[in-house]
């Protein structure tokens, strides 16, 4: 299922949209994966406060998404853009590839509720089959 | 037995008591059968799933959509038996429809980003949770009976 010019002039643009918001979205999306998938909360249980207002939820969810743009400015080689987050997430922080997938579910539940006009159903596959794509390249060096 | 905690039950009863069943329903399958084109499969004598376009403007799939969202309703009614009231319902989707239960799972997480795109701020993580939870047991029920 791999990137299409227009999915990726999509998310280019979409994220554009976003702009400023993208560390508001990636706190919610990470605090909303925390309260609605709880066994996601194993890989923080070094934070003293998992809540959705946790400063610690807070910063790390404008962290990711940071990277998230990151990679959308890379968006032709994802697996060489994320080659060393990807190190770190297999061998560092050894999180099971199946959570990228929950974290990229609630990234795209909130940015429905953030976007509801917008984020229409083309916008949505494009958005999906990216952060499908991202989650594999980060997984590239797991094994 | 699924344990419903009070505030679990009257997020569910409050959610589809405002429920708009004709835009919701709608908006939930044909968003499905965009995002996730391989479930077009069951629906082969819908008429032109062509495009995105083609897809929204379907009225079979509006009204599939809305029969859906409206088969919910016995599980938001009896949400302390919810296995039992969709063990005919699973066999049907097993046996007569070949639907692959992972769909199941699919359409539920499209109904979750429009109930979010709808209520907004509303749909905070509490809330988000309690539906999910619900939706999970529902999918579950529905793959129950297959063999």
């Amino acid at each position: 299922m791999s990137l299409s010019g227009r999915d990726k002039t999509i998310v280019k643009s979409f994220w554009d949209k976003i702009g400023s918001r993208s560390a508001d979205i990636g706190a919610e999306a990470l605090g909303r994966m925390l309260r609605v998938f709880p066994q996601t909360k194993t890989y923080f249980a070094h934070w003293s406060d998992l809540g959705p207002d946790s400063p610690q939820v807070r910063k790390h969810g404008s962290v990711i998404m940071a990277a998230v743009g990151e990679a959308i400015g890379k968006i032709d080689d994802l697996t060489g853009a994320l080659s060393s987050l990807s190190e770190l997430h297999a061998f560092k922080l050894r999180v099971d590839p199946a959570n990228f997938r929950i974290l990229a579910h609630n990234l795209i539940v909130v940015i429905a509720s953030y976007f509801p006009a917008d984020f229409t159903p083309e916008a949505h596959v494009s958005f999906d089959k990216f952060l499908m794509r991202l989650a594999f390249a980060l997984s590239e060096r797991y094994r | 037995m699924v344990e419903w905690t009070d505030f679990e039950r009257a997020t569910i009863a409050d959610i589809f008591s405002k429920m708009k069943y004709e835009v919701v329903g709608p908006a939930a399958l044909s968003r499905c059968l965009v995002v996730y084109p391989w479930t077009q499969r069951y629906f082969g004598n819908f008429g032109n799933l062509y495009n995105a376009a083609a897809i929204m403007g379907n009225p079979m799939v509006a009204k599939h959509g809305t029969t859906i969202l409206h088969g919910l309703d016995r599980a938001v009614k009896n949400m302390d038996n919810i296995k039992s009231e969709y063990a005919e319902l699973s066999v049907l989707h097993s046996e007569k429809l070949h639907v692959d239960p992972d769909n199941f799972r699919l359409l539920s997480d499209c109904l979750t980003i429009v109930v979010a795109g709808s209520l907004g701020k509303e749909f905070n993580g509490d809330v988000q949770a309690a539906f999910q939870k619900f939706l999970a047991v529902v999918v579950n029920s529905l793959g129950r009976q297959y063999h």
